[in-house]
């Protein structure tokens, strides 16, 4: 029987999950885990756990909010956000975190990405990023790079990737971060800022599909893809003391951006006070 | 809380991706029939780097009963 | 006490309707021409506490009611045709995951685009098979501004009784439409509330239901339970599963907590039926000029009566079945190219002639017409 992490944050009854052998998938919701306990033993912040809501849209990563035990909702593809917004609106108590997938928040949930980001509503979104859908069977996503194949870029990927986080950061998201299915510390304290962070925050994780990504890229198995990431993807405190040169081809991993702006549902808040001043109540 | 721990795995719930054994940094697990199997106790560190790649849960630190 | 009336349009008579039966969230997208009712909650739903949003499109704003409604909050969104069909993926959601709220469509003219701002009532028929997959549905829709205020509270009460989206199905007529209107008092109203207490017994699976019942209790999200909800089939457990005979039994479920109570939640106005030969067949902003028509005819001696359904979903089969042996032929008047046609040919066509008069060009149908056409049918 699993570590009392698992057992403690996770519906023990439907492990082991879905995902392929060396998916990423499983380490990063482990990360989440990690943060929330975190955040629940901090006699600082004493997260309330009858107050997390998990919420996810479809696709791979999604099935992530059926395995936390947390009140837990796995909504449509792409609209995970927009029901999180609902949830948040609603009652802004609740601390409400989406866990979502390449496909499902940046292609058919683009939109609703990037309005939320713009409202700058307090969800906290972890991207479980393998550059492909795996539910599908191996479909280019708006992350998959230029060049690479996919069932459906047999010939070679023609479109532009998205860097899921700078979008979100264009989009007005006030904390956005970049972690790794390797980098599991330095990721899960990135989630755990996130969730503390009073507005809306993005973590792109880059996880590893090696069952449909890997195998038709030829990048190996997931310990060549995690080896990859190692090699690629540098925490901050090494990443800013290399030189730019040294830099080339290599990523962040941490927070790209952070920044103080009002929360939506505080400004709701507000506006209601407003509002009734105004109807004389 | 710092009391003596040990490295647990659980074969039912491994999947046999090899993570675990490519990242240990002391070489103490290999993979045997599938299965991420501790070659050397002596060589566990309990440094926990399995336990956090691990996306099975398959293999975790645990205090020692007293 | 004799209450005064005010003057309010349609779409307002919604807004106030609703939030008399405690709605306290709404998320909508602007759409000519149910706007207005996204302009009132905006500026009525602070002053009450309660929660306004303009989504960034339609499939969001429905995603957004149904995050509401999970945390116990009586939600609703309003939209028109293109945006309805929208609506259609997450609507379909509700109806699985048995999530209640309102969604109001003020139907206008055409497929696509059409005529924005002409009344039509071409989205009967997507009310109840919009979205994919069998599914229950309930669909009320108001014939005047006065019965907008009272149906959209009756609305938001059956979807809290049977944890189901409840479809609004209003028009231009009628969402445009000022008149005078009575409103009730709080004390006249009947409201409501979420079943969120376990049903009986040790059972706390939160789609668990007992024997000989249909709806499960829900426990709004925050309050601790932790309980799992899924647009996959599932258990009672609230988890996805993977059985044939289980995913069978929760369909069955969902169909059977409406088509066991159709007596509770089907409505229908019969006006001067008893006598007559002819029973003229409409819903909502139809109905004022049927009745104009009905009541010419009577004056000219002809035998006419009107069987409105006020629930349009599910169809008042016995209701209309009940209706035949005493009538000679039946007419269906709507503003489309007939659609609750084919549902009062399915019950009665094989009994008597049914006949139909329509418009779906975006202009209204007269009383002259219906009285014409009711003429030519007399023969």
């Amino acid at each position: 029987m699993p570590s009392e992490l698992i057992h403690k944050f996770m519906r023990i009854d439907h492990l082991p999950h879905i995902w392929c052998a060396g998916c990423g998938n499983g380490i990063i919701m482990r990360d989440v885990a990690v943060a929330l306990q975190e955040l629940i033993d901090d006699p600082e912040v004493n997260l309330n756990r009858g107050k997390v809501v998990v919420v996810s849209g479809i696709g791979c990563s999604s099935r992530a909010a059926g395995y936390m035990d947390f009140d837990s909702i796995h909504t449509t593809h792409g609209r995970a956000i927009a029901f999180a917004t609902g949830i948040k609106i609603a009652h802004p108590e609740l601390e409400v975190i989406v866990l979502t997938g390449d496909g499902d928040c940046s292609a058919i949930g683009g939109n609703h990405l990037i309005h939320a980001a713009r409202r700058n509503i307090g969800l906290t979104v972890v991207t479980f990023n393998n550059d492909i859908y795996g539910m599908t069977g191996g479909q280019y996503s708006p992350t998959t790079p230029t060049g690479d194949m996919a069932t459906t870029a047999p010939y070679g990927n023609i479109d532009r990737p998205f860097d899921i986080a700078q979008l979100a950061a264009g989009a007005g998201a006030t904390f956005t971060a970049r972690g790794s299915a390797y980098h599991t510390r330095e990721t899960t304290e990135l989630i755990r800022q996130g969730i503390m962070h009073k507005g809306f925050s993005l973590i792109d994780v880059y996880s590893v599909c090696p069952t449909y990504y890997g195998r038709k890229n030829h990048k190996g198995g997931a310990v060549e893809m995690l080896q990859w990431q190692k090699e690629h993807m540098i925490p901050a405190a090494r990443y800013y003391a290399m030189s730019e040169e040294e830099k080339k081809g290599k990523l962040l991993v941490g927070t790209l951006t952070h920044t103080d702006f009002p929360e939506y549902t505080a400004e709701y808040a507000k506006l209601i006070e407003r509002a009734q001043a105004k109807a004389g109540k | 809380m710092a009391g003596k721990r040990k490295l647990v795995l659980d074969p039912a719930w491994c999947k046999g991706c090899g993570i675990c054994v490519a990242f240990c940094p002391r070489n103490a697990l290999e993979l045997v029939g599938e299965k991420a199997h501790l070659k050397d106790p002596n060589e566990c560190v309990l440094c926990g780097q399995c336990e956090q790649r691990c996306p099975d849960y398959a293999v975790w630190l645990e205090d020692l009963e007293e | 006490m004799s209450k005064k009336a005010v003057l309010m349009q349609g779409n307002e008579a919604c807004v106030e309707g609703a939030i008399a039966a405690g709605m306290r969230f709404y998320a909508g997208y602007p759409i000519t021409p149910s706007t207005e009712i996204a302009e009132q909650c905006a500026v009525r739903l602070p002053q009450v506490g309660g929660k306004f949003v303009q989504m960034e499109d339609e499939l969001a704003s429905m995603a957004a009611v149904l995050g509401a409604s999970v945390t116990g909050v009586k939600a609703m969104t309003a939209t028109s045709g293109p945006g309805f069909s929208l609506k259609q993926e997450n609507l379909g959601y509700g109806c699985l995951a048995e999530i209640p709220c309102v969604v109001v469509d003020v139907q206008r003219s055409g497929p696509s685009t059409g005529l924005p701002t002409s009344p039509a009532q071409g989205d009967y028929m997507q009310a109840r098979w919009g979205t994919h997959g069998d599914h229950p549905v309930i669909a009320l829709s108001p014939a005047s501004v006065q019965e907008t205020y009272r149906l959209i509270i009756r609305a938001f009460n059956l979807s809290e009784k049977y944890r189901t989206p409840v479809i609004f199905l209003m028009d231009e007529i009628v969402g445009h439409m000022r008149e005078g209107v009575v409103l009730p008092g709080a004390d006249e109203l009947i409201i409501n509330k979420r079943h969120i207490s376990y049903h009986d017994g040790a059972n706390k699976q939160c789609y668990y239901v007992p024997e000989g019942q249909y709806v499960p209790a829900m426990k709004p999200f925050g309050q601790g339970e932790r309980y799992n909800i899924t647009g996959l089939a599932h258990d009672v457990s609230g988890f996805p599963t993977g059985s044939n005979a289980v995913a069978g039994a929760l369909y069955t479920r969902l169909m059977e907590k409406i088509d066991h109570n159709l007596d509770d939640i089907i409505r229908v106005e019969e006006y001067m039926l008893d006598d007559a030969d002819t029973a003229v067949v409409c819903f909502g902003g139809t109905t004022r000029a049927v009745m104009s028509a009905i009541q010419e005819a009577r004056a000219a001696g002809m035998k006419v009566g009107m069987f409105r359904p006020v629930t349009v979903w599910p169809f008042p089969e016995a209701r209309l079945r009940a209706r035949i042996h005493g009538l000679k032929r039946i007419l269906v008047v709507e503003h489309n190219y007939g659609q609750m046609l084919l549902e009062v040919q399915r019950v009665a066509a094989e009994r008597l002639p049914v006949e139909f008069l329509g418009r779906f060009d975006g202009t209204v149908i007269p009383p002259a017409d219906i009285l014409q056409k009711l003429r030519e049918m007399e023969g």
